[in-house]
C-alpha cells in the first residue's frame, strides 16, 4: 500500500446543530496508539458515515463514543454531548448509554422472546406499566420496520427470526430506550442485499428523530444513506465533509484513492 | 485408499467405539435393574432396615439419600454459582485466577476416602457436629464444588460476548446483564452440572461412612420440626444413605438376605438417579422456555 502523509487532513465542521462532537480523541490499547487526535462534529438528525479500510480505527472510534471501550482501552480527549464531556470519569456511563444507543455488527438479540428483548432494559430502567411497555414495543418495532412481520408472535423467541429481522429487532431494542443518538457498527455486513436495503430504508426514516453515526465497509451504502462522511486511515481521520464531496471531489489523495477502490 | 474409503473406514471405527460404550452402559444398567427389580416391593421401599433378620427395607436410607442431596445442593450450589460468576465474568486472566483454577482442579481429584477422613476429623470431631447429615453434606460439598464451579463457569463462558455487549450498550449494569441475560441463557448447561454432581452425591459412599455415619436411627416422618431429635428433617442426626447401606450389607451385613437387599437397593439407586435426571431436565426445559420464549 502506498504511504500517505497522515497529517494532511481536510476536516469541516458542519454548519448545523451539532449532536455530538469529539476533540482530539485518542485511543490506546495498552501501549498501542490506535486512534490519533480525532476531532469530529456530528450534525443532529443526520446520518454520518465512518468509512475506511479494516484496521483504520473507525470501529474503535465509534465504540468510544458511548464508552463501550472502557474495559478494554484507554480513551483520552473530550466527547462533548449537550455541553458535557461524557468521556469524563465522573460521568455516569450507564446513563450515557441510555442516551447513546448502539447496534452491533452481528445481530445479537437476547435469548428471549421478541417482546422481552425490547422490554428487558426498559424494565431495568424502572418502567413497569404494562400499557406503556406494550406501546413502547409497538412503536419501536414500527420505527424499525419490523412490526408487520412479528406483531402476531411477539412471544416467540427472537432467535427464530431471520438475520435481517434480528438486526432490525436490535435497532428496535435500542430505540425503545428513546436515545438521542444511535451508533451502528457495520450493521448490514452480516445481511443479504434485500435485508440490507430494508435496513437502509429503516435508517433513513429514523433520522426524523435520531442522530445516526454508522460505520460501514460498503461505500455505496455510505453514499446512499449519509449526509456527512468521515474517512479514516491508520488511526487518523483524514477527511470529513459532505458525503458528495467525499465521493466526488475529495480533497486528500488518500481519500481519493480509497473511494476509487485503489486500496481497502 | 481413496478419500471415500478412508471416510467409510473411519466412520465404521467410530460407530464401533460408540457401540462398545453403549453396550457396556446397557449391560451395566440392565444387569443392575434386572437382578434388582424382583426384590423391590412396596414393603421393601416403606419399611425400615433390619440388622439381623431377613425382610428389612430401605425406607430411611432412601429418604436420607434424598435429604442429603438436597442439603448438599443447598450448600454447594450458591457457593459454586458465586465462584463461577466471579471466574467467568469478573476475574481477569492473571496468576491469582490461575491459582484458583488449579486449586479447584486439585480439589476435584481428591480421593473420596481422604475427603471423608478429613471431614471426620474436622466436622465430626473438631466442630462437634457428630456423625450427621450436616457433616455429610459439608463433606460432599467439597466434592461437589469443583465439578459445579467448572461446569457453571463453562456454561457461562459459552454465552457469546455479544450478549454482554448488547446488555451493556442498553445502559444495563454488569450485574443486571449477568442476572437477566447471561444466566438464563446458560441455564441448560448449569442444569447439566447440577445433574452430574447430583449423581455423584447419590452414589458416594466412602466420604459418607466417616461423616454421615452408618446408622439409620428410626425417625418420625410426621414430625416436621427440624430441631427435634426424632424428626426426619433433623440435620444433626446420623444418616446412612442408600450407597452406604449397599456397602454395609455387603461387607459386614449379617442379615440372611443381604444379597437381595443390596441388589434391590442398587436398582432403586439407579432408578432414582434416572428419575432425578429426567425430572431436572424437564423442569429445566420448562424454565428455559419460559425465560427465553422457546427455541
Amino acid at each position: 500500500m502506498q504511504s500517505y502523509n497522515l497529517n494532511e487532513t481536510h476536516i469541516v465542521t458542519p454548519d448545523e446543530e451539532i449532536a455530538l462532537s469529539t476533540h482530539q480523541l485518542q485511543v490506546f490499547y495498552g501501549s498501542n496508539h490506535s486512534m490519533t487526535d480525532a476531532s469530529l462534529s456530528f450534525p443532529r438528525f443526520q446520518i454520518t458515515a465512518l468509512i475506511g479500510a479494516s484496521g483504520s480505527g473507525k470501529s474503535t472510534y465509534l465504540r468510544s463514543l458511548n464508552r463501550m471501550n472502557d474495559r478494554i482501552a484507554t480513551v483520552k480527549g473530550e466527547i462533548m454531548y449537550r455541553h458535557t464531556d461524557i468521556n469524563s470519569r465522573k460521568v455516569n456511563v450507564f446513563e450515557v448509554r441510555k442516551h447513546i444507543g448502539m447496534v452491533f455488527q452481528k445481530p445479537n438479540p437476547f435469548a428471549k422472546s421478541i417482546y422481552d428483548n425490547i422490554t428487558f432494559a426498559l424494565k431495568a430502567a424502572g418502567l413497569t406499566n404494562k400499557k406503556v411497555l406494550d406501546d413502547r414495543v409497538e412503536s419501536s418495532l414500527k420505527e424499525a420496520a419490523l412490526w408487520d412481520e412479528v406483531k402476531d408472535d411477539l412471544h416467540k423467541s427472537a432467535l427464530s427470526l431471520s438475520g435481517g429481522q434480528q438486526q432490525r429487532l436490535c435497532i428496535a431494542r435500542a430505540i425503545a430506550m428513546q436515545p438521542d443518538i444511535l451508533l451502528l457498527d457495520e450493521p448490514a455486513s452480516a445481511l443479504d442485499p434485500i435485508s440490507t436495503a430494508k435496513l437502509e430504508m429503516t435508517l433513513k426514516n429514523l433520522t426524523e428523530k435520531y442522530t445516526i453515526i454508522i460505520v460501514t465497509h460498503n461505500m455505496q451504502q455510505a453514499s446512499r444513506i449519509s449526509t456527512y462522511t468521515a474517512f479514516f486511515h491508520l488511526g487518523h481521520v483524514i477527511e470529513y465533509d459532505k458525503t458528495e464531496t467525499i465521493f466526488q471531489t475529495p480533497q486528500i489523495q488518500a481519500t481519493r484513492d480509497y473511494v476509487t477502490g485503489h486500496f481497502g | 485408499m481413496t478419500p471415500h474409503q478412508t471416510d467409510r473406514v473411519a466412520t465404521q471405527i467410530i460407530n464401533l467405539l460408540v457401540a462398545v460404550v453403549v453396550l457396556i452402559l446397557l449391560f451395566l444398567l440392565g444387569d443392575i435393574i434386572i437382578s434388582g427389580l424382583p426384590h423391590i416391593s412396596w414393603h421393601f421401599l416403606t419399611s425400615p432396615s433390619s440388622s439381623f433378620s431377613a425382610g428389612g427395607g430401605i425406607r430411611d436410607q432412601l429418604f436420607n439419600s434424598l435429604y442429603l442431596l438436597v442439603l448438599t445442593l443447598v450448600i454447594s450450589f450458591p457457593l459454586a454459582l458465586g465462584a463461577a460468576i466471579y471466574l467467568s465474568e469478573y476475574a481477569g486472566n492473571n496468576w491469582f485466577t490461575g491459582l484458583i483454577r488449579t486449586a479447584i482442579e486439585v480439589l476435584s481429584s481428591l480421593p473420596s476416602v481422604v475427603v471423608g477422613l478429613f471431614g471426620y476429623l474436622l466436622f465430626v470431631i473438631s466442630f462437634h457436629l457428630g456423625f450427621s447429615i450436616l457433616s455429610g453434606a459439608i463433606a460432599l460439598t467439597f466434592f461437589n464444588l469443583p465439578l459445579l464451579v467448572r461446569s457453571i463457569e463453562g456454561s457461562l463462558h459459552a454465552v457469546p460476548d455479544s450478549q454482554r455487549e448488547a446488555g451493556i450498550a442498553l445502559g444495563l449494569s454488569n450485574w443486571r446483564t449477568i442476572r437477566g441475560i447471561i444466566l438464563p441463557a446458560a441455564l441448560p448447561g448449569i442444569l447439566t452440572g447440577i445433574i452430574l454432581s447430583a449423581g455423584r452425591v447419590f452414589g458416594e459412599a466412602a466420604a459418607l461412612i466417616y461423616t454421615a455415619g452408618q446408622s439409620a436411627p428410626i425417625v418420625d416422618y410426621t414430625n416436621w420440626n427440624p430441631v427435634d431429635s426424632n424428626s426426619f428433617l433433623n440435620p444433626m442426626r446420623p444418616a446412612e444413605t442408600l450407597a452406604v447401606h449397599i456397602w454395609k450389607v455387603n461387607t459386614e451385613g449379617v442379615t440372611p438376605d443381604a444379597v437381595s437387599i443390596s441388589a434391590g437397593a442398587s436398582a432403586v439407586l439407579i432408578i432414582v438417579i434416572l428419575i432425578f435426571n429426567f425430572g431436572a431436565r424437564a423442569i429445566g426445559n420448562h424454565l428455559y422456555k419460559n425465560m427465553t420464549g422457546g427455541k
